[in-house]
């Protein structure tokens, strides 16, 4: 039992580990110095305050994709579209958060986090649908919705939500919309969104493991046909399950919207920051803490990442590689597995 | 009724047809490749990242080259070389292989761009590199309609329907598609009959990555000559769907792709055409149609086709 | 001693010798210097329990494992066999328990899959049926070649296997269990099939539990025990009670200890019940039946006939087509699983990895699964886990399911214990007691002395008043249960007896579809009628 925790432990960590060193040989392979490549990213992402004040605001959105993306692992469902709902989440939250006026903050923000979450959870449920009623794999039919929120997205803000010229965006979003400042660091403005996000994390963590719903939920996962005996109808946990992840890919679009400046809906925002998630989810093994942690290494490589294009030339497609590269050996653990085997037996041997 | 004008107006034009054809080629490859790595019982998300590395090498070593054949020739060797990963993963360390061809995508996606910039000094989309000429079938030249249509094609074109007949007889003529079909289905009986399941199924996926390399090649080399960042725009998965929907047979495949592309292709026709006159802000709109009709499809026909048994299901040896 | 015994022999006399075989799995020896003589021509049986090794051994000699130690003579001659492949190339063929058919190719498809017939590169058809007519024709195996294997019978698939192992040219065939699937008269004709292939000179060797079958048919027996050979003997020279104290290393009850039932009020009447299977086919066909409080109803049929669908209405699995499933009064019909459950139908599902359990969730979740809504199990939607943890460590005690650990992962106990654990669930009365209980092939891969426990908690149960559906594939369990059966073919019930007034070939006759066997049917008529 407790080598299977160990296990569980070193397996993320180990995919990462090999993940940066074969980034090493690509980032060689462009004539570039990987040292000096990973300490930029490391000053980049934790130098000072203004950096660690950036990694802590870039992760929110990706703690909450990764929380949405792990959850529905837990329940058997592989959303593959937070990209989506984490726009129309945005999308309808801004919406909302343009037009509230000057409510009080402390009932404004609740009114566009929420609205934020059914914007992300309406449209995953989309998804849920079909696969609960017509058995389409959520796969295909999230990547479409991604898809469709692009062009939908992109329609509004040329379109209806238009204002300025230049690139296209929405209005700024009411004042009393925007979530409080904590830190504030030169250029870099860390609001209370991260606390809100690791808080979720927690209920979600209380949920899925103390809650008869969470058994359910994970027992659906496990094995359909033994919940279906057991009295849980598949259906409804198959839709719920892509509404709660969907809501929560929605409020990582529209904390971004409320805590982050310009304060604006621009369209296409997300970049890439949904697929982040499927890695963030793998990293922290679908446990709500592990993908606090994941979420963090993520954001520090997002971060890192940008400093690493700055001053070094290296495109920060990189960090996508790396992710790649964790989520494959994630998926295929027992190549990780063998590769900790061979090693141990390694050690044995020399040691005889 | 400007609208049923307009629509009429793109049927009778055969260049509606060149275009439907046109869109339907890169999903024939791709929803035939995905077919041959099914049919032997391994999913394949990938097709998405194939496709993207395809469209990338095949641009790379025209620009190095200068021979667009060449680049499709290493495109589809780069192509097989980056699947291996996936069936590797699949086949011989039992990975949940949606998980498994979801990293493929994500490090196409990283890859190719991140590539970009050291090889061709700019990033997002490079300049017109280079394209495969177009057949001229001289006989057709005059023909009325039908020339019009098939008079001046890429080769690709060609190709693919070639891909369908070939598939096609290999999977229901000769002992291998019967074999492949069996590891799909059943593959511990076909082991007791002393098929060689994991050979067969390496054989359905890198086969099929072939297809799907050169799915993505025609997108640059084939008809754009030039390649940019994420420029497979999702059509990976909307093969996926042609697959499904076309019931893992290469010809329904076809069909399928076919349907898929006259939809992009009404969709191209209407964004440009005189009669509604669509202003460039609801443009965005028309370009979910495909998306949109592939989702209506899979939600719709997927629990009325059969996939082999064994679809995404990894195979144990015992001990 | 056996081995010395042979040390000196002619191996060539025999089409298998398989010497001092050793096999270790990570948890189990499941052979242990294994010593496995069979004479050429020779119908040879090989018995024991489940869990004893047969199917081990086969599967070395079949190529499908490899022995960590001990050696391997086919017709004398020195071999390994690294795989099927090699074990086709010696001769040998397997018809395996689970048959190993591609469901939706032809039947010559799945004869000369993987050693096709061909016209240059291409499949050639014509040659392939024609092939396959003829071998059916010389060993009276009647098939039609040109039919979906998942459109024919049972009976047919297991002749698909055997042609499929006569068409490589075997000459030593090895039998899995393969009466387990198959009625009364369906096992005759096997019998027939089998006797022909020994007269073409053919080895055959027999797996079987079924003694009386291992009378019938061979010559000589090899008695397997946990791993080890407990004896080896000619069939003319013993008797199935001897057979079963080898096998077993005690005396056996072959029959099992109840009393006359106390019929109580009706609890479950199911009228003209219609439902469909996975294809949309009509599985089950109007079917009616009651049953009381205390007592047993076995229902017998071969597998495929209606049973599974005919569960999986009446526990809400499966949607009714058409009819009425009452339960004390109350309509049941197209409830969902949960209401059923609500309502006080337990059920022991036929497929308990599939259905009964969750391999990923430890004991102790397992035990509460359908339960988990309820109190005390559940309190404002949040798990009691004190609770859980007290109530699934007494459970784990009193049907003694090991190991003792409910932190275990179902899906780590041995297949015995998995079923004791969803015993324990189902008929366990907290919260409430169940009112029915339908039990589906309770005791299927379990050794003896786990079907004796739970044919005893059966048997207790219906002697608390609770009214039982049982459904088995071993038709001596049926037998030696059941206060009144009803036999299920094609969908339909053809007939009710009770155990003491009729014999197993009635009932085979029966289950092939004969009713005009007994007056029996005149019940099940008066039913509809009321």
């Amino acid at each position: 039992m407790k080598q299977n925790k160990l296990y569980a432990f070193l397996v993320p960590v180990i995919s990462v580990i090999i993940a940066l060193l074969i980034a090493s040989v690509i980032i060689l392979s462009v004539g570039k110095n990987p040292i000096e490549a990973y300490s930029i990213m490391i000053v980049g992402a934790f130098g000072g305050s203004e950096q660690i004040a950036d990694t802590l605001v870039k992760m929110t959105p990706l703690l909450l994709t990764g929380l949405a993306v792990g959850f529905g692992f837990r329940a058997g469902i592989f959303n593959i579209g937070a990209e989506g709902q984490m726009t129309m989440g945005a999308l309808l939250g801004a919406v909302v958060a343009m037009n509230i006026g000057s409510v009080p903050s402390v009932i404004a923000i609740p009114i566009c986090i929420i609205s934020g979450m059914i914007g992300g959870a309406l449209w995953a449920s989309i998804a849920g649908f079909l696969k609960a009623f017509t058995g389409a794999h959520e796969v295909i039919t999230t990547i479409m919705l991604n898809w469709i929120a692009v062009n939908l997205s992109s329609f509004m803000v040329t379109g209806p939500l238009a204002v300025g010229s230049g690139t296209p965006k929405s209005p700024e979003i009411a004042d009393s919309a925007k979530l409080p400042v904590v830190l504030k660091v030169q250029a870099s403005e860390m609001s209370i969104a991260i606390f809100i996000a690791v808080v979720v994390a927690i209920i979600m963590y209380v949920y899925l493991e103390k809650t008869t719903s969470g058994y359910e939920l994970k027992g659906v996962g496990f094995n359909p046909y033994a919940a279906e005996y057991g009295g849980i109808s598949i259906k409804k946990s198959i839709i719920m399950t892509m509404a709660i992840s969907g809501a929560l890919a929605g409020m990582a679009g529209i904390v971004d919207i409320l805590g982050v400046p310009p304060n604006r809906f621009v369209g296409e925002l997300s970049g890439g920051r949904g697929f982040d998630g499927i890695a963030i989810a793998l990293i922290g093994r679908n446990n709500p803490i592990g993908i606090i942690f994941a979420a963090l290494l993520i954001a520090a490589l997002r971060t890192g990442s940008n400093a690493m294009q700055v001053q070094a030339q290296i495109p920060d497609d990189i960090v996508s590689i790396i992710q790649g590269i964790v989520i494959f050996l994630v998926a295929s653990e027992r190549i990780v597995y063998s590769l900790m085997q061979l090693t141990k037996r390694k050690k044995g041997s020399a040691a005889a | 009724m400007s609208w049923i004008e307009a629509i009429f107006n793109i049927l009778v034009n055969p260049l509606f047809y060149q275009m439907a054809l046109l869109s339907a080629t890169p999903l024939i490859f791709a929803s035939i490749g995905g077919t041959f790595s099914e049919k032997t019982g391994v999913t394949n998300i990938a097709l998405e990242g194939i496709m993207l590395m395809g469209a990338f090498i095949s641009i790379v070593f025209t620009y190095l080259t200068g021979n667009p054949w060449i680049g499709i020739l290493m495109a589809v060797v780069v192509g097989v070389g980056f699947t291996w990963f996936h069936a590797w993963a699949s086949i011989r360390w039992c990975a949940d292989q949606i998980v498994s061809g979801t990293a493929l995508n994500i490090i196409a996606l990283g890859l190719t761009a991140f590539l970009m910039k050291p090889i061709f000094g700019n990033e997002g989309r490079t300049d017109f590199i280079g394209r495969v000429q177009n057949v001229k079938l001289e006989f057709l030249k005059d023909v009325p309609f039908i020339g019009d249509i098939f008079y001046d094609l890429s080769p690709f074109v060609y190709l693919a329907l070639i891909s369908v007949l070939f598939s096609w007889i290999l999977f229901y003529r000769t002992p291998l598609g019967l074999r492949m079909a069996a590891v799909g289905e059943n593959p511990e009986a076909a082991d007791t009959l002393g098929i060689n399941v994991f050979g067969t199924r390496y054989f359905g996926v890198l086969t099929g990555s072939i297809f799907a390399s050169l799915g993505g090649a025609f997108l640059s080399v084939g008809e754009l000559g030039s390649f940019g960042e994420n420029m497979i725009h999702g059509r990976g998965f909307i093969a996926l769907a042609a697959m499904i929907l076309g019931n893992w047979n290469p010809v329904g495949a076809l069909l399928a792709s076919l349907l898929f592309g006259a939809a992009e292709a009404m969709n191209l026709q209407l964004q440009s055409s005189s009669i509604i006159s669509v202003p460039n802000t609801v443009k965005p709109l028309f370009n979910m149609l495909p998306f949109i009709i592939t989702l209506i499809v899979v939600g719709g026909f997927v629990g009325k086709s059969r996939s082999p048994a064994a679809d995404g299901a990894p195979y144990e040896k015992k001990a | 001693m056996e081995s010395n015994m042979k040390e000196n022999i002619d191996y060539s006399s025999y089409a298998v010798v398989m010497k001092d075989i050793v096999k270790q799995f990570p948890s189990v020896l499941a052979n242990d210097k294994v010593n496995f003589f069979v004479k050429k021509g020779a119908i040879h049986a090989l018995v024991g329990e489940n869990g004893a090794g047969k199917s081990t051994l086969m599967n070395q000699l079949y190529g499908l494992y490899s022995p960590n130690s001990g050696e391997i003579y086919i017709n004398g001659e020195k071999c390994k066999i690294k795989g099927p492949k090699d074990a086709i190339k010696y001769g040998i063929g397997m018809v395996h328990q689970h048959f190993m058919l591609i469901d939706n190719q032809t039947v010559y498809e799945n004869v000369v899959l993987g050693l096709e017939p061909k016209k240059g590169v291409f499949l050639n058809r014509k040659k392939a049926k024609k092939e396959v007519k003829n071998l059916s024709e010389k060993y009276g195996l009647q098939v039609d070649i040109d039919s979906k294997i998942e459109d024919i019978s049972v009976g047919m698939q297991q002749r698909v296997e055997i042609l499929k192992i006569l068409y490589r040219g075997a000459d030593i065939l090895i039998f899995d269990e393969p009466t387990a699937v198959l009625t009364p008269q369906e096992t005759d004709e096997l019998f027939e099939v089998m006797k022909l292939l020994q007269a073409r000179g053919k080895t055959i060797i027999f797996i079987t539990h079924k003694l009386y079958e291992v009378m019938a048919i061979t010559e000589k027996v090899t008695v397997m025990r946990l791993g080890k050979v407990t004896g080896e003997i000619d069939t003319k020279d013993t008797n199935p009670k001897q057979l079963a104290t080898m096998m077993v290393g005690r005396e056996v009850l072959l029959r099992v200890e109840k009393d006359a039932p106390k019929l109580g009020k009706k609890i479950l009447s199911v009228s003209n019940l219609w439902v469909k299977d996975n294809r949309r086919l009509n599985a089950v066909k109007g079917v009616n039946l009651e049953i009381k409080a205390g007592e047993i109803l076995g229902i017998a049929g071969v597998a495929g006939n209606g049973q599974t669908e005919f569960v999986e209405a009446i526990t809400g699995l499966r949607k009714a087509e058409d009819g009425k499933i009452i339960l004390n009064g109350i309509d049941i019909t197209n409830f969902s699983p949960l209401q059923i459950r609500e309502q006080g139908i337990t059920h022991i599902p036929e497929d308990r990895i599939k259905r009964g359990l969750i391999e990923e969730y430890p004991v102790y979740y397992n035990m509460i699964l359908g339960k988990h809504e309820e109190k005390p199990f559940s309190e404002n939607g949040f798990l009691n886990s004190r609770f859980i943890t007290d109530y699934s460590t007494k459970l784990v005690e009193k049907y003694d399911v090991r190991p003792r650990n409910i932190n275990m992962l179902a899906g780590n106990l041995s297949g015995g214990n998995q079923q004791k654990m969803v015993v324990a669930r189902e008929l366990d009365n907290t919260p409430s007691q169940p009112k029915m209980a339908v039990i589906s092939q309770p005791t299927r891969g379990l050794d003896i002395g786990a079907i004796e426990y739970i044919h005893k908690t059966i048997i207790s149960m219906r002697d608390k008043g609770i009214g039982i559906l049982l459904i088995s594939m071993e038709l001596d369990e049926i037998f030696s249960l059941s206060d009144r059966i009803i036999v299920f073919f094609e969908g339909e019930t053809i007939g009710e007896v009770t155990p003491d007034e009729i014999t197993r070939e009635e009932i085979g006759l029966m289950m092939a579809g004969s009713k005009n066997v007994f007056h029996s049917t005149e019940r099940g008529e008066s039913d509809e009628t009321k």
